[in-house]
């Protein structure tokens, strides 16, 4: 074999000899290592969670921004249980499921964003219906 | 053979590290392992194929709920003269559901870690906890809904009503289905017990799970928490 052929097998073992897997799934784990996971994002959700709900009752913050922090709190959630239930990691067994959720989140987004903007601007440029009787149709 | 501790060698190794056809298992160590995406012993395992078709279809689940979400964006003051966000929460009853739900994704990843441990009893167990926990939050739901519909709040009412029923009950509908599910699963764990194709629907069961109980973060924020203080 030449050396342009280059043949990966001998190499295994100075290779990373981390598997590619699924969201959801580490095969090569222990059943602690998995309780462990369910408690630690169990506990940051109560956290979350319950910061969200006290922010919302409470005149503890300026009102206007209320919103944005229930928000930076519900993405920090997300991320919780992307990590602890999920198992989504940033680790390179995981470069596929990271780049397809991030192709989820574009779209997301782009519908979101784009909806509330397009149809802000529409609302705005709306003949207000009390001068909708004037309109020649 | 080349000396990998030679700058040079190590580019090689690199790069045949990141050779896109090489995607998959690599191999351990002990020569070629079965499902290794080497080109010799064939694609990546099922359970990770499996796995992974699921979540891009769980993505495309999230896209039909941000399509909900920015309706509900859009239409959030379009009242036509009826009632407003804030005149629906009931907080208590949206901290309870979002209780059960939280609660019940946590046993859900229980009910994963009795299945990697074969523990057929557990896995049961906390699925059980699981699909009751997912009945209760479908059950508020449901007389939530009844309770608006006896109040005249119905979502012919206005656009924005439209709206939130469409998005509250899009998820609600989806934990039902999740719960048709679920008791299938256990059924089928039951019957058929830890077979490969069995493991590999519990891994997607879980998965929709927990992207049911995400998609609720967001609508207990977006529409609960924020419709009540605006």
């Amino acid at each position: 074999m030449s050396e342009s052929e280059f043949d990966p097998r001998p190499y295994a073992s100075v290779l990373d000899d981390r598997e590619d897997h699924a969201p959801g799934d580490e095969p090569v784990e222990d059943t602690g290592h998995w309780v462990l996971n369910s408690n630690i994002g169990l506990g940051f959700s109560v956290i979350l969670t319950l910061a969200a709900f006290a922010l919302a009752n409470s005149q503890i913050m300026y009102a206007p921004a209320i919103p944005v922090a229930l928000i930076v709190l519900a993405i920090a959630q997300m991320g919780v249980h992307l990590v602890f239930f999920l198992h989504v990691t940033t680790g390179p067994d995981n470069t596929n499921n990271v780049l397809a959720l991030a192709f989820g989140l574009l779209v997301v987004f782009l519908v979101v964003l784009g909806s509330m903007w397009i149809m802000h601007h529409i609302a705005g440029n709306m003949t207000p219906m009390s001068r909708m009787a004037d309109v020649p149709f | 053979m080349i000396d990998t501790s030679l700058p040079a060698a190590r580019e090689v190794a690199r790069r045949a590290h990141e050779d896109p056809y090489r995607l998959g298992h690599r191999d351990h160590g002990a020569g070629p392992v079965e499902g290794a995406g080497h080109g010799e012993t064939g694609p990546a395992r099922k359970r990770i194929i499996v796995g992974y078709g699921f979540w891009i279809f769980l993505l495309s689940d999230i896209v039909m709920f941000a399509c909900f979400f920015a309706a509900f964006a859009v239409e959030r003051n379009a009242t036509a003269g009826g009632p407003v966000m804030s005149e629906l929460v009931e907080m208590p009853r949206v901290g309870w559901e979002t209780a059960a739900l939280l609660l019940s994704s946590y046993t859900c990843g229980l009910s994963f870690a009795a299945t990697n441990a074969r523990s057929k009893l557990w896995t049961q167990v906390f699925l059980i906890i699981t699909g009751l926990l997912g009945l209760a939050f479908v059950l508020m739901e449901l007389s939530e809904f009844i309770g608006l519909a006896s109040r005249g709040i119905t979502p012919q009412r206005s656009g924005f009503l439209s709206a939130f029923f469409g998005l509250v009950g899009l998820h609600g509908l989806h934990v039902t289905l999740a719960g048709v599910w679920l008791a299938t699963m256990l059924a089928q764990v039951q019957v058929k017990g830890f077979r490969p194709e069995i493991v590999h629907r519990l891994i997607c069961f879980n998965l929709f799970w927990h992207a049911l109980d995400i998609v609720w973060i967001g609508i207990f924020t977006i529409v609960y928490l924020i419709g009540a203080i605006t």
